[in-house]
C-alpha cells in the first residue's frame, strides 16, 4: 500500500478556494498538537493565539500595524514570483529602504518642511530598489541564481544597518544605546486617526494592493508577466523579454519593500535602530502564497500573519511560550499552504501494489 | 571479472534465459517481430509491422522521422505495449513488457539523449544502473576492462561534467554492455558526434559485431547505413515498406524508398509570376546554442511574392534554428542578413518584425506558439500584441488589454478555421492538436501577413486538419503574400510548394521549382549528399 499523486486533467477550482483554509485548519491543529507536547492546556493556548487579539481593540490595532509592511513586501513578491523570479532578499530591500529614507532625517536633523515626507518616502522606495536591482542585474547578465544572491543580500544589509546605528548614525545622546536620533515632526508619517497607531503605511498598502491587482490583470504588462512566468519560451515566441522583466520585477519588488521599510521607521519607529529587523521580508513569503500570489488575496493574508506576530506575544506573556512559537506557527502555515495548493494538480490515490523494481 | 552483472538483469526478467550463450544456427534470427501493430489515437504508428534481425549483423532501421521507427524499438525495448503483434526471442515467443525484462532477455540500448549525472564519475554513473550491493570497485574494474577490449577509451574516475559528448556516448555503450546483451539497439549514435567520433564508434561496433551480437541502427544517415550495415528494414507511415541489403543499393535508391517515390506526384497549380521579394536571407550564419543544436551555414534565401518555398529535410539539421533566426527571437550580428519587404532586420526583435509584416507559426504548439493554461483570447494577444496594438492595447501607455476585441478576434478565427472545443472561450491546452494548430495558423493569417514563415504546419495533426491547414497556406500565398514553409512531410513540400529547397546539416540547397525537383532528388538531398543536383 502506497500514495500516489495522480495529476489532475484540469486542475481543481473547488481547491483552488479551499486550499489556503485548509491550510489554516491543519496549521491551528498542528500548533495544537505542538502546545499539547509543551505541556500546555491546547485550547486556552490557541485561544490565546488567535481569538483573544481580535477581541482587544489595542490588539486589532496593532494587527494592522503589522500587516501594514508584511503586505506592502508581498505584493511586490507576489509580482516576482508569478513572472518566476524567487526574490526571497525583501528583507534586505526593506532594510536599506528604512535607511535610505531615515538618512534625510538622521543627517538634516533641523529640517523642517512638508518636503521632507515626500522625499524619505521617495527615496526609501529608491534605496530598495537599488538593493534589488544587484541580484536582478545579476540573473540577467549572467544567469546567478537570485535565491542564493537575494537571500545573501539581507545578511550584508542587517549587518550594515547594525553598524550605522551603532557607529556613524548612533544619536550621541542616545545612552550609548543603538539608533539614531528621535525624528523631528515632519519626518513622522502621520496617523489615519489622531491617538491612533496605524499609520498612513495602511493606506499605501491597500492602494498598491488595489494598483497592482489591476496591472496584473488588466494590462499587457500583467499579461507579460503570466506569459513568461509559465511558459518563458512562448514569452520569446511574443517578444517579452525575460531578462527585462526580471529587471522590472526586482525593482518593483524592491521599491514596495522599501516602502515598507521606510513606512516603518517614519510611522512606528520614528527612528532608525537596531531592532527594524523582525522578518517581515521572509514572513511576507508566507503572505504572498497564502493570498494566492493575487494582491487582494494578500490583503486578508497579511491580516492572518500579523494575528501569529501579535497572539504569539499574547502567548510569550500569558502562557510563557517562547515567542519563537510565532516562527513556528509562520513556517507550519506556509509548508501546509505549499502542501495543500499541490491538491489543486493532483489527486491523492492509494496504490495497493508496488510495481516491478527496474534493473535500471 | 568478480562479478556478474548480467546476472541482476537476468532475474528480473521470468523469460530470462541466459543473454549471451552462443547462437547454434546462424540462419535463426535473433529476434523476430510479426505484425506488431501500435496505435495512438486516430494514428497508426506501426501497422502490422515485420521485422527480424540475425546473430552478427548491423542492421538498419531507416525511415524519415515520424515513419514509426521510435515507436517499433520502444515496443521491442519494452517501453510500449503493442496492441496487437508478436515478438520472437530465440524463436521462442515473449512479451517483453518493460525494459528491465529486455535487459533480462539481452536487450541493450543506447539512447540518442544521454540520463548521466554531470556532478558523478562515469563509475558512479554506471554503478547506478545495478543494485546497492554492487561495489563500486567492480563496476570501475569491469569498465576499464570493457573499454579496453572494445577500444572505448574512457577513465571511471573522470567526471562526466569534464567529458566531451562522444566520450559521454561511451558510457553509455560501455553501461549497455556490462550487461552482456545478444542485441544492441542504438539510436541515432552519430548524431552527436564529430566524424572522427563516429569513425571509432563504428570500430567498436565491428567488433561487438564479430562476436556473434547483433546490432540495430536506427539511422537516416544513408552513407553511414552502407558502409557498415549489412541489412536494411525501411519504414515509411508506420509501414515496412522494403526490407534489403543496403551495401546492394545506391543512396539514390534507399533514399526513393524512404520517402516513397512510388507515389504519384500530386498537380500543382501555375504560381503567379511576382519579382517582388518579400524576404532575404543573405549568408545567414549562427553557431551552435548548445550540444543537440544544429549550427547554420552561411545560408542565403530569397521568397517571393506569391510563392510558397518548401524547406524540406529531416528534423533536426537547422530547421528550428532557421525559424527562430528568420522569427527575430534569435537575431542576426548583422542587420541585412535577414530583409523582410525591403527593410534589413537583422538586428530587430521579433515583434517589430511581426510590425513590418511577417507572422510565425513555430512547430511547437504548447509552450511555444501558445500558453497551454491561457485563455484563446489571451493567446491572441500573445503573438499580436505589437502587431495590433491599436486594437488590442488600450489607453496609451498604460496598454489596458481590450478584453471584447480579443474574444471577437478568437470567435472569427475559431470560425474560419473550424476549431472544435468544448467551450467559448477554453484554455489552449484543452484543445486536441489538430484544432489548435488550426487555430494557431488562423491567429496569424487573420492579419493578412504579408510574409508568413510556418515550421511543421501539420506536424501530429489529423488528416482533415492537416488538409485544412495546407489549403489556407495555398490561399494566402494567392492572394499575394509569400509563405515560407519548413516540413518534414515530403507529401506536404509536394502538395503545397511552389519551389523546394532541402535542409541538411544546417546548410540550405538552393531552391529548385517543385515541378523540376523528383522525391529522389530531394531524399538525396535531405540525406546530406550533395551531388544529388548533379
Amino acid at each position: 500500500m502506497r500514495i500516489e499523486l495522480q495529476k489532475r486533467a484540469g486542475g481543481s477550482s473547488v481547491f483552488a478556494v479551499l486550499s489556503p483554509f485548509v491550510a489554516l485548519l491543519l496549521t491551528v491543529l498542528a500548533g495544537g498538537i505542538m502546545f499539547a507536547l509543551l505541556g500546555k492546556n491546547p485550547v486556552f493556548a490557541l485561544y490565546t493565539y488567535f481569538v483573544e487579539p481580535l477581541a482587544d481593540p489595542w490588539s486589532r490595532e496593532q494587527i494592522l500595524v503589522k500587516a501594514t509592511p508584511l503586505v506592502l513586501i508581498a505584493i511586490g513578491l507576489a509580482v516576482c514570483f508569478r513572472s518566476g523570479n524567487w526574490n526571497i532578499g525583501a528583507e534586505g530591500q526593506y532594510l536599506i529602504g528604512g535607511m535610505f529614507g531615515a538618512a534625510i532625517p538622521v543627517l538634516f536633523n533641523e529640517w523642517q518642511s512638508p518636503l521632507v515626507l515626500p522625499l524619505m518616502l521617495l527615496m526609501g522606495m529608491a534605496g530598495g530598489a537599488l538593493y534589488a536591482f544587484i541580484p536582478a542585474i545579476l540573473k540577467a547578465r549572467f544567469g546567478t541564481n537570485e535565491i542564493l544572491t537575494s537571500l545573501m543580500l539581507v545578511y550584508v544589509a542587517q549587518q550594515f544597518v547594525d553598524w550605522l546605528v551603532r557607529g556613524p548614525w548612533r544619536d550621541p545622546k542616545g545612552f550609548g544605546f543603538p539608533g539614531s536620533k528621535q525624528f523631528n515632526e515632519s519626518a513622522v508619517l502621520p496617523s489615519l486617526s489622531s491617538g491612533s497607531d496605524v499609520h498612513l503605511g495602511a493606506l499605501f498598502a491597500v492602494v498598491a494592493a488595489i494598483a497592482i491587482w489591476f496591472v496584473l490583470t488588466r494590462t499587457l504588462k500583467g499579461f507579460e508577466i503570466a506569459v513568461l512566468g509559465q511558459s518563458p519560451r512562448a514569452g520569446r515566441f511574443a517578444g517579452f523579454s525575460a531578462k527585462r522583466l526580471t529587471i522590472f520585477v526586482f525593482l518593483l519588488s524592491g521599491a514596495l519593500a522599501g516602502l515598507a521599510g521606510i513606512s516603518e521607521v517614519s510611522g512606528s519607529v520614528e527612528k532608525l535602530d537596531d531592532k527594524l529587523s523582525l522578518g517581515y521580508g521572509f514572513a511576507a513569503i508566507i503572505v504572498a502564497f497564502l493570498g494566492r500570489l493575487n494582491p487582494l488575496g494578500i490583503l486578508a493574508a497579511g491580516l492572518v500573519l500579523a494575528l501569529t506576530y501579535i497572539g504569539g506575544e499574547a502567548a510569550q506573556i500569558s502562557l510563557g511560550v517562547s515567542d519563537r512559537a510565532a516562527r513556528v506557527f509562520q513556517g507550519l502555515l506556509l509548508f501546509f499552504v505549499l502542501a495543500c495548493d499541490t491538491l489543486i494538480h493532483y489527486r491523492i490515490r492509494l496504490v495497493s501494489r508496488l510495481p516491478k523494481a527496474g534493473a535500471a | 571479472m568478480g562479478y556478474d552483472f548480467s546476472k541482476k538483469a537476468r532475474i528480473l526478467a521470468k523469460t530470462g534465459k541466459g543473454a549471451a550463450t552462443p547462437v547454434p544456427n546462424v540462419q535463426q534470427p535473433l529476434l523476430e517481430a510479426r505484425g506488431i501493430t501500435k496505435i495512438f489515437g486516430d494514428l497508426r504508428a506501426n501497422d502490422t509491422v515485420d521485422f527480424s534481425i540475425v546473430p552478427g549483423e548491423i542492421h538498419a532501421l531507416l525511415g524519415e522521422n515520424g515513419a514509426g521507427k521510435s515507436t517499433l524499438v520502444k515496443i521491442l525495448f519494452g517501453s510500449l505495449q503493442p496492441n496487437s503483434g508478436e515478438i520472437f526471442w530465440r524463436e521462442k515467443s515473449v512479451s517483453i513488457r518493460s525494459p528491465s525484462e529486455a535487459r533480462g532477455l539481452g536487450i541493450g540500448m543506447v539512447f540518442q539523449h544521454f540520463s548521466l549525472f554531470e556532478a558523478l564519475t562515469v563509475a558512479e554513473n554506471i554503478a547506478l544502473s545495478f543494485g546497492r550491493d554492487t561495489p563500486l570497485q567492480a563496476v570501475s574494474e569491469q569498465t576499464r576492462k570493457l573499454s579496453r577490449q572494445y577500444g572505448l577509451p574512457l577513465d571511471p574516475d573522470a567526471l562526466v561534467g569534464d567529458l566531451s559528448v562522444g566520450q559521454r556516448q561511451r558510457i553509455e555503450i560501455i553501461r549497455c554492455l556490462m550487461q552482456d546483451p545478444a542485441l544492441i539497439i542504438l539510436d541515432e549514435p552519430t548524431s552527436v558526434l564529430t566524424p572522427q567520433e563516429a569513425d571509432t564508434l563504428f570500430e567498436t561496433l565491428f567488433r561487438l559485431r564479430d562476436e556473434g551480437r547483433s546490432i540495430l541502427y536506427i539511422s537516416h544517415r544513408l552513407e553511414e547505413v552502407q558502409r557498415i550495415c549489412s541489412a536494411a528494414t525501411i519504414m515509411r507511415h508506420g509501414k515496412v515498406v522494403d526490407a534489403c541489403d543496403p551495401r546492394e543499393e545506391t543512396a539514390a535508391s534507399l533514399a526513393s524508398k524512404m520517402v516513397g517515390a512510388e507515389i504519384a506526384n500530386i498537380e500543382r497549380r501555375q504560381e503567379p509570376a511576382n519579382d517582388e521579394v518579400v524576404l532575404q536571407l543573405s549568408n545567414l550564419v549562427m553557431d551552435k546554442s548548445n550540444p543537440f543544436a544544429v549550427a547554420l551555414k552561411d545560408i542565403s534565401l530569397s521568397v517571393h511574392a506569391g510563392e510558397i518555398v518548401g524547406i524540406a529535410g529531416i528534423a533536426g539539421n537547422g530547421q528550428s534554428e532557421l525559424f527562430e533566426a528568420i522569427s527575430g527571437e534569435t537575431v542576426q550580428e548583422r542587420a541585412d542578413q535577414v530583409v523582410i519587404d525591403g527593410e534589413p532586420v537583422g538586428l530587430l526583435d521579433i515583434s517589430k518584425r511581426r510590425a513590418i509584416g511577417a507572422a510565425f507559426i513555430p512547430e511547437e504548439r504548447l509552450g511555444h506558439g501558445a500558453v497551454p493554461n491561457m485563455i484563446l483570447s489571451d493567446n491572441i494577444l500573445l503573438a499580436r500584441h505589437a502587431s495590433d496594438a491599436e486594437k488590442f492595447c488600450k489607453m496609451g501607455w498604460m496598454k489596458i488589454i481590450a478584453g471584447k476585441a480579443l474574444r471577437d478576434v478568437a470567435r472569427r478565427v475559431s470560425k474560419v478555421m473550424d476549431v472544435r472545443k468544448s467551450a467559448e472561450n477554453p484554455p489552449a491546452g484543452s484543445l486536441s492538436g489538430g484544432n489548435l494548430q488550426k487555430f494557431i495558423v488562423g491567429r496569424e493569417l487573420d492579419r493578412q501577413p504579408d510574409l508568413l514563415i510556418v515550421n511543421q504546419p501539420t506536424w501530429g495533426v489529423d488528416a482533415g486538419a492537416a488538409a485544412h491547414i495546407r489549403q489556407s497556406l495555398i490561399d494566402l500565398a494567392a492572394s499575394g503574400s509569400a509563405v515560407l514553409m519548413i516540413s518534414q512531410d515530403l507529401d506536404e513540400v509536394f502538395e503545397v510548394a511552389s519551389s523546394i529547397a532541402v535542409m541538411s546539416e544546417g546548410n540550405l540547397s538552393s531552391p529548385q521549382p517543385a515541378s523540376s525537383m523528383t522525391r529522389e532528388q530531394v531524399g538525396l538531398l535531405m540525406a546530406g549528399s550533395q551531388a544529388a543536383m548533379a
